[in-house]
């Protein structure tokens, strides 16, 4: 597949003697929403600062659509938006006026139709000409993803864009991004809304302590790592498993009321287990009053793989 | 060359002034206009005139650079330091942008506007003493000339700058001092021979004999070396300006 963005050999150690990223690889498709997860202090604004120029990499080297983003940074450079973590706007400046400054900065000429159909996707159309200082948090975070779209980049990154951000407006949010999407737009964005991840990303990477511990289509990886347990509450207590079950991934309770069957990998396949089970738990007559079955969450995957490792 | 970059910039720059018309404009021209009551309307006229000229015209061209540097160098220490301050500064870090073009920007912006200034106070003083100006076009280039070697040393101010108290503190501690010892209300000549030496080592001496000389064709030190100063001293600021970039000293970790 077409990739777009090649990190190699990555490495980044903050002048405090503190190592970020130890050698990061890394490869972003054309096109896709990648997904970067990883705990607080794992390397993730530091990888995306490096990709977009802000920090400065201690070895390796990256390129963004074929173009080096030290020897070649104009080209690098201009195909990048970033909305940044942190809330960083000017504070006098009106919405209109700051969203037009970022497209001159990235080189490219006036367009007012482009910047009215940028704010009106976001609405942020009424607040046109209202000065940034005056707008909400989440107001204020939507200027900044107004500004990063503005010279219409290939690809976008979001560096946590949903911190902070109510309901409404991370829904809006992930339309916005799914829209940019169906254009052709790469996204890479970091979360810690792990459901977030889960339902809009492609593929997932997952970054701990400066290093990357795991790159995976996301439906592979749910498929993989993920599990399907099923508890059966019963009508009448059991002494022991009968001898009929034995072989299947099944534990009894130490009350004997619970039967909980685990089965790893994809989801289709988990589900015809628990149907199995249920066939043959009528078939030995076993009555049981309840039944639950739950899927692992990426969010359990994540907290497995990053729990590992600490 | 992003051109489209470098007027994003400069007229963002530009419009920061405007917003700030008042204390960016009216502030120094008040304060210049308190100059001239006091120096050259109250105290100059019990002065005897300085090689030929009237007290009052004499100090204009000092009083003009007095102005000229402290604006020079916070308007543009201002427009770099607050970008920092703010975290807005991640955009032009991570724009398509050349050393050349955030200077032509920011720094661009600062001369304007200290130009344009330099020539209201000129005004404003024309009010108060009559003078004429020798060398018109020498002026203007030793106008922006100076504004432009004061602007690029306000960048590196405003790069280097920590915090809101170094940002005033080398226009307060060492820029209005070197200038009012820098023969603005004097000529060198009238200090006695030792200090006339001492003088020599301040470099806002060159910058007011030289501008003064494009008014009055009279000089302390040797124009074609006070050019060569300010030549040195902008060439210095630079050098030093690049080399931020390149190390991206204090801009990028
Ligand atoms: N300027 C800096 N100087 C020194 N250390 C830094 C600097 N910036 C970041 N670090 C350190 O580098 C590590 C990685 O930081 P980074 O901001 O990349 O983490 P992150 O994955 O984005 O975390 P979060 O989820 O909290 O945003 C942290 O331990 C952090 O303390
Ligand atoms: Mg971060």
């Amino acid at each position: 597949m077409d990739s777009i963005v090649v990190v190699s050999g990555l490495e980044k150690t903050y002048a405090s003697g503190h190592r970020a990223l130890k050698t990061v690889d890394l490869t972003i498709r054309r096109g896709e929403i990648f997904a970067l997860l990883g705990p607080n202090g794992a390397g993730k604004t530091t990888l995306i600062g490096i990709i977009c120029g802000l920090v400065r990499p201690t070895a390796g080297t990256v390129t963004v659509g074929g173009h080096d983003i030290v020897r070649d940074y104009r080209a690098a450079r201009s195909r990048i938006g970033l909305v940044p973590q942190e809330l960083a706007t000017d504070m006098f400046e009106r919405v209109w006026d700051t969203v037009s400054f970022s497209r001159g900065l990235f080189g490219k000429p006036r367009d007012p139709a482009l910047v009215e159909s940028v704010l009106r996707d976001l609405s942020l159309w009424d607040k046109r000409d209202t000065k940034i200082a005056a707008l909400s948090g989440g107001m204020k975070r939507r200027v900044l993803i107004a500004k990063a779209l503005s010279h219409e980049p290939d690809i976008l990154f979001l560096d946590e864009p949903t911190a902070g951000v109510d309901v409404e407006l991370r829904r809006d949010m992930w339309a916005m991004v799914r829209r940019l999407r169906e254009r052709g737009v790469t996204i890479i964005l970091t979360t810690h809304y792990i459901e977030e991840a889960e339902e809009m990303a492609d593929r997932i990477g997952v970054i701990a302590q400066g290093e990357i511990i795991l790159v995976e289509e996301k439906a592979a990886l749910m498929a993989e790592l993920g599990q399907t347990r099923a508890s059966i509450g019963l009508t009448r207590p059991l002494a022991a498993l009968p001898a009929e079950l034995a072989g299947l991934p099944l534990a009894l309770s130490a009350d004997g009321q619970t039967l909980s069957l685990t089965i790893k990998g994809a989801s289709a396949e988990a589900e015809a287990g628990v149907a199995d089970l249920v066939r043959r738990l009528s078939a030995l007559g076993l009555d049981f009053k309840a039944i639950d079955v739950s899927r692992s969450s990426l969010e359990d995957i994540f907290v497995d793989l990053v729990g590992k490792r600490s | 060359m992003n051109v489209y970059a470098v007027r994003a910039i400069y007229l963002f720059e530009l419009h920061r002034t405007w917003r700030t018309l008042l204390q960016s404009i009216a502030t120094p021209v008040i304060s210049t206009a308190l100059y001239f009551v006091v120096f050259g309307a109250a105290i100059g006229a019990r002065m005897t005139a300085v090689e030929g000229i009237g007290y009052g015209a004499f100090i204009v061209p000092g009083l003009i650079m007095l102005t000229l540097l402290s604006e020079s160098m916070s308007n543009a220490s201002f427009g770099i330091y607050m970008p920092r301050f703010t975290g807005t500064i991640y955009e032009v870090l991570s724009a398509p942008v050349s050393v050349l073009e955030v200077l032509l920007g920011y720094v661009g912006a600062a001369v304007t506007k200290s130009v344009i200034l330099g020539l209201i106070i000129l005004a404003t003083a024309r009010l108060f003493v009559p003078f004429g100006v020798l060398h018109p076009v020498a002026m203007i280039a030793m106008l922006v000339l100076i504004s432009l070697s004061f602007s690029l040393f306000g960048f590196i101010l405003g790069v280097w700058a920590d915090g809101f108290e170094k940002l005033q503190i080398m226009p307060m501690m060492v820029v209005t001092p070197l200038t009012f010892l820098g023969g603005t209300f004097y000529s060198i000549d009238m200090l006695p021979p030792f200090w006339q030496g001492v003088a020599l080592f301040n470099p806002v001496v060159y910058l007011v004999s030289a501008f003064r000389w494009t008014f009055f064709g009279i000089a302390d030190v040797n124009v074609g070396l006070s050019v060569a100063m300010m030549a040195a001293f902008m060439a210095l600021c630079i050098g030093i300006i690049v080399w931020i970039f390149r190390t991206g000293y204090r801009l990028r970790n």
